[in-house]
């Protein structure tokens, strides 16, 4: 196997799981030390240059990062790394001050940005600092976009989303246009803007197409439009008796929220296997403990009225057949039609997206799903000025999607409109700094917690369920914060090995307590694997393989469960292992505007 | 510095026949200094228990003084262990043996507490043949000390300050084969695909068994000039053979010329199955083996590998007819048969 290429940043990114999970590459194992320091500003701001909403996504956050997390690999559970987010966003201290800086002094670009959701809102925050004269259309009146009307108020509080949607739009360069809806693409091109970005999401939910939904659509809600209205407050009730259908996280949403105006007997209905729903399992897990049944494999087939009123739905039993490539198809399980009487159902079947705005004949393309053509990086269409980013991009993502899109999508209109090539992207900010302090000290704590996932206080459902208000979660005290804080193995303190220093002593090897390191002759990347002290099954983690030791063997170090706890180096007599730290933040028209902090 | 080895361990770590990982036979974690080949050993250890899936209470550790008698901490936390007087475990050991010979023994030593304080209870315990794996951790200086010579340094070699050993060194591979231990082999901690072997070998052996494990001392010998350094032994090392431990009847699966290959049976079961790397190296050949040994040295060379093994071996209990059961199973009337019965064994002696 050739020896490991360090030159690249891509080796040790990819070792931090979590940071190389998440969309916007968010520096987590550096936050989350500052939070064990009870540094929660510094926290905060770490991720707010990162990921723009951490009060926002410390509570609704998707988290990819936290299936990746390399602690779930040793033990049961990754680092509830999005709930720490949040912590640093509930602790800190007034940021106003510490706030990328607005120039007065402007750069004449005027932008327009339509839609003023997570997208959007990142593109502003990163044009405004460079003297960008920018304008957000939404047709709502007031910023925030689906993180406001989709997601319902008891997962996510007003106040939260006011204050990070006023960091960027309450600091000039932002000019906000709410109640404004764009009806045409070309009339806003006509109006000279330097360059526009569409953000305005996926806004229209699939319907519910089966016999007798026509006659009884007084009583059938489409999911996203019903959250909104619940959201606007315009709607404060619903029926006793309610049917969700879907099972992705919108359909969690809209269950929870029956459950708090009124509905009684709330159950959600899927056509999939309950494994296979697309809602994240902690989502389901919150459905649940409120008393919300998830029946699956139904598929809806009637719906039931009796004189225009909607009385119930018929659902098809079925079940889950895969053909030789794997892939499933779901079959009538021939078990007898089940009924559920209802009063009012809520379809969260998708989403699709809708551009009927914008004119087939400005040249703006279309692919056949009717989604944008765009290059994937620099989101440019096929109109130069036009950008896109969010779920209006590439169809129905989340928020940290939406926030990675808006860095990217700033960085090309800021190129763009400067006049340099667009596809020519800048490398990130990268840091290798040794914590070597002493001896065997390190300026990081290396000591590895064994507790387990510490759960997040929830409210006690007889009051959360009283008002749609009311927050669930109450997000872990500074005690906890700190204790879970501590489960974070710090992936981002490499192990970095010099083989022109190593005398072979194996005191490496003995200690390692995950059996991570392996002295053996040179082979082909498949027969290392199975060589090694452990094997190293996981083919998705990186060997870390070092030539040029004196007995000719190599170095190779299996990435998979490595626990960063420092014990090689401390165990090495001539310093061939260091403890460094990779720092890496992504580009973004911002970059270095922010003091960086505690590196 | 940590004082703990977190206790998440790799997911995929196989596991024995008892259903033990390898970490389940560690001990705390070592204080040694960072590169100690001692550590090294100790895995070694750790590795072969768990190997040959013996439970770690039917293990006794026994230590003397030194760097090297402080490493039974560092292994088999669960098993017995007594840490005695400086050059004292031949003598602690064998009254332990006596009293119970249904344990594993495991003495561990240094090269100061063996070949200089200790060498005549490490003689005596060699021609007595107790039942024991002797391992010697030998680095040739006084580590503990910060870095005289020991009675096993070479001379001619050179000390970290730059004096030169004018004494002839003690070889105690040499003095055990003339003492008659029964199993002797040499080996270097920095090889454990040697070493695991040898006291896997060791362990299962139904005699005295030495194992000299040569164990560079990274802070006082492991310069240039030294001949117990990681580079000089690397190349200086000539393995005459290569030991597989086979526990349980397994067929050779690989081919090997004839003659290459020698299978020892032992007593437990297990059979030694040596490949040989020097022509001509009979390891059940006392006298031969003393010669071998004597000329290499001669040429500059460490022979390593197991040295010497005897198929059929007797040990102490055998020849002074003790008891089988351990005494502290046997009843006080047993273990004390009375006035008469001590009368009798009098009268037999007159």
């Amino acid at each position: 196997m050739k020896p490991t290429d360090l030159s690249s940043p891509s080796y040790f990114h990819k070792v931090v799981d979590c940071q190389w999970a998440c969309p916007a590459h968010t520096p987590v194992p550096e936050y989350i030390r500052l939070i064990s320091a009870g540094r929660y500003t510094d926290a905060y701001m770490v991720n707010w240059e990162s990921n723009v909403f951490p009060g926002i996504l410390g509570r609704t956050c998707d988290r990819p990062c936290e299936p990746a997390c390399r602690r779930g690999r040793v033990e049961d559970e990754p680092v509830a790394i999005c709930r720490l987010k949040r912590v640093a966003a509930d602790n800190k201290d007034d940021v106003l001050a510490r706030l990328t800086p607005i120039p007065a002094q402007k750069n004449g670009k005027r932008v327009a940005l339509i839609g003023a959701g997570p997208s959007s809102l990142t593109v502003a925050r990163d044009l405004a600092p460079l003297g960008y004269d920018v304008h957000v259309f939404d047709a709502e009146a007031k910023g925030g976009g689906f993180m406001w009307s989709q997601i319902p108020r008891f997962r996510l509080p007003e106040s939260v989303i006011d204050e990070e949607v006023g960091y960027i739009t309450n600091r000039g360069g932002v000019t906000t246009h709410y109640n404004t809806r764009i009806d045409s693409l070309k009339g806003l091109l006509a109006e000279g803007y330097d360059a526009v970005f569409v953000g305005c999401g996926a806004p229209r939910g699939r319907e519910l197409d089966v016999p007798g939904a026509q006659e009884a659509a007084a009583n059938i809600h489409l999911g996203i439009d019903w959250l909104a209205s619940v959201s606007f407050e315009h709607t404060t009730s619903i029926g006793k008796r309610v049917i969700v259908l879907g099972g992705g996280n919108t359909a969690m949403d809209c269950c929870r929220s029956a459950r708090r105006l009124g509905g009684e007997q709330v159950s959600v209905v899927v056509r999939s296997g309950f494994e296979e729903m697309k809602a994240s399992p902690w989502e389901k897990e919150d459905a649940m403990h409120e008393g919300i049944p998830i029946l699956n494999f139904l598929v809806p087939k009637q719906v039931l009225h009796t004189a225009g009123r909607l009385t119930g739905m018929v659902f098809e039993k079925v079940k889950a057949e895969y053909d030789d490539k794997g892939r499933r198809k779901l079959v009538p399980s021939g078990e007898p039609d089940v009924t559920i009487e209802c009063d009012d159902v809520l379809v969260a079947i998708g989403q699709e997206n809708a551009f009927p705005w914008i004119e087939r004949d400005i040249g703006l393309e279309f692919d056949r799903w009717g989604l944008p053509k765009l290059n994937e990086t620099t989101l440019q269409s096929t109109v130069p000025n036009v950008f896109f980013g969010g779920d209006a991009a590439f169809g129905p993502k989340n928020i940290i999607w939406a926030v990675a899109h808006g860095h990217e999508a700033a960085v090309s209109i800021d190129k763009f409109c400067q006049g340099q090539d667009v596809t020519e992207r800048p490398d990130p900010l990268v840091k290798m700094a040794s914590q070597k302090m002493g001896i065997h000290e390190w300026s990081y704590d290396n000591d590895v917690s064994i507790d387990l996932r510490f759960k997040v206080p929830h409210a006690d459902p007889s009051e959360s369920l009283r008002s749609i208000k009311a927050e669930v979660e109450l997000g872990y005290d500074r005690e906890l914060a700190f204790k879970e804080a501590q489960r974070c193995l710090n992936c981002d303190v490499q192990t970095v090995f010099a083989a022109n220093l190593c005398i072979e002593c194996d005191g490496c090897v003995d200690i390692c307590p995950t059996d991570s390191i392996t002295f053996t002759p040179n082979e082909e990347e498949d027969a290392l694997r199975t060589a090694l002290k452990a094997p190293a099954i996981n083919k998705h983690q990186a060997l870390y393989v070092a030539d040029g030791l004196k007995t000719g063997r190599v170095m190779v170090k299996d990435e998979d469960v490595c626990l960063h706890c420092g014990l090689c180096a401390e165990r090495c007599p001539t310093g061939a292992w260091d403890m460094q730290k990779f720092f890496l933040e992504t580009a973004k028209t911002t970059n270095g505007a922010q003091a960086c902090l505690s590196r | 510095m940590s004082y703990l080895k977190p206790a998440l361990k790799h997911p995929g770590l196989p596991k024995n026949k008892l259903g033990f990982t390898r970490r389940d036979y560690e001990g705390s974690i070592s204080t040694l200094c960072a590169g100690c080949g001692h550590d090294s050993i100790s895995a070694s250890i750790i590795q072969s228990v768990w190997e040959l899936g013996i439970e770690p209470h039917r293990v006794a550790k026994v230590s003397g003084i030194g760097c090297s008698s402080k490493t039974p901490d560092y292994f088999l936390s669960a098993s017995h262990g007594f840490n005695s007087v400086h050059g004292r475990m031949p003598s602690v050991l064998t009254g332990a043996n006596l009293a119970n010979r249904e344990l594993i023994y495991l003495g561990v030593s240094g090269d100061g507490d063996s070949a200089s304080i200790g060498i005549g209870q490490f003689a005596h315990l060699m021609r007595r043949g107790v039942n024991m794996t002797y391992i010697v951790e030998n680095n040739g200086v006084y580590g503990l000390t910060k870095g005289q010579f020991s009675a096993t340094s070479d001379k001619g070699s050179k000390a970290k300050k730059g004096a030169i050993n004018t004494d002839e060194p003690i070889d105690l591979v040499a003095m055990a084969l003339q003492l008659g231990a029964t199993y002797v082999g040499r080996s270097f901690s920095g090889d454990k695909t040697q070493l695991v072997p040898l006291i896997m070998g060791a362990l299962s052996h139904q005699g005295v068994a030495l194992i000299d494990c040569i164990s560079p001392c990274v802070a006082f010998n492991n310069h240039e000039g030294s001949t117990k350094s990681y580079d000089y032994v690397r190349e200086h090392n000539e393995s005459v053979n290569k030991l597989d431990v086979i526990l349980g009847r397994a067929p050779i699966t690989a081919e090997y010329a004839p003659g290459e290959v020698t299978e020892v049976a032992q007593h437990d079961g297990s059979v030694l199955r040596l490949r040989k790397l020097h022509e001509d190296y009979d390891p059940t050949d006392r006298v031969a083996a003393m010669n071998y040994l004597a000329r290499h040295k001669a040429m500059g060379e460490i022979v390593t590998g197991l040295l010497f093994v005897d198929p059929d071996p007797e040990d102490l209990h055998a020849s002074l007819g003790t008891v089988a059961t351990p005494l502290n199973q046997l009843n006080d009337d047993v273990l004390v048969p009375g006035a008469a019965a001590l009368e009798k064994l009098n009268a037999a002696l007159r």
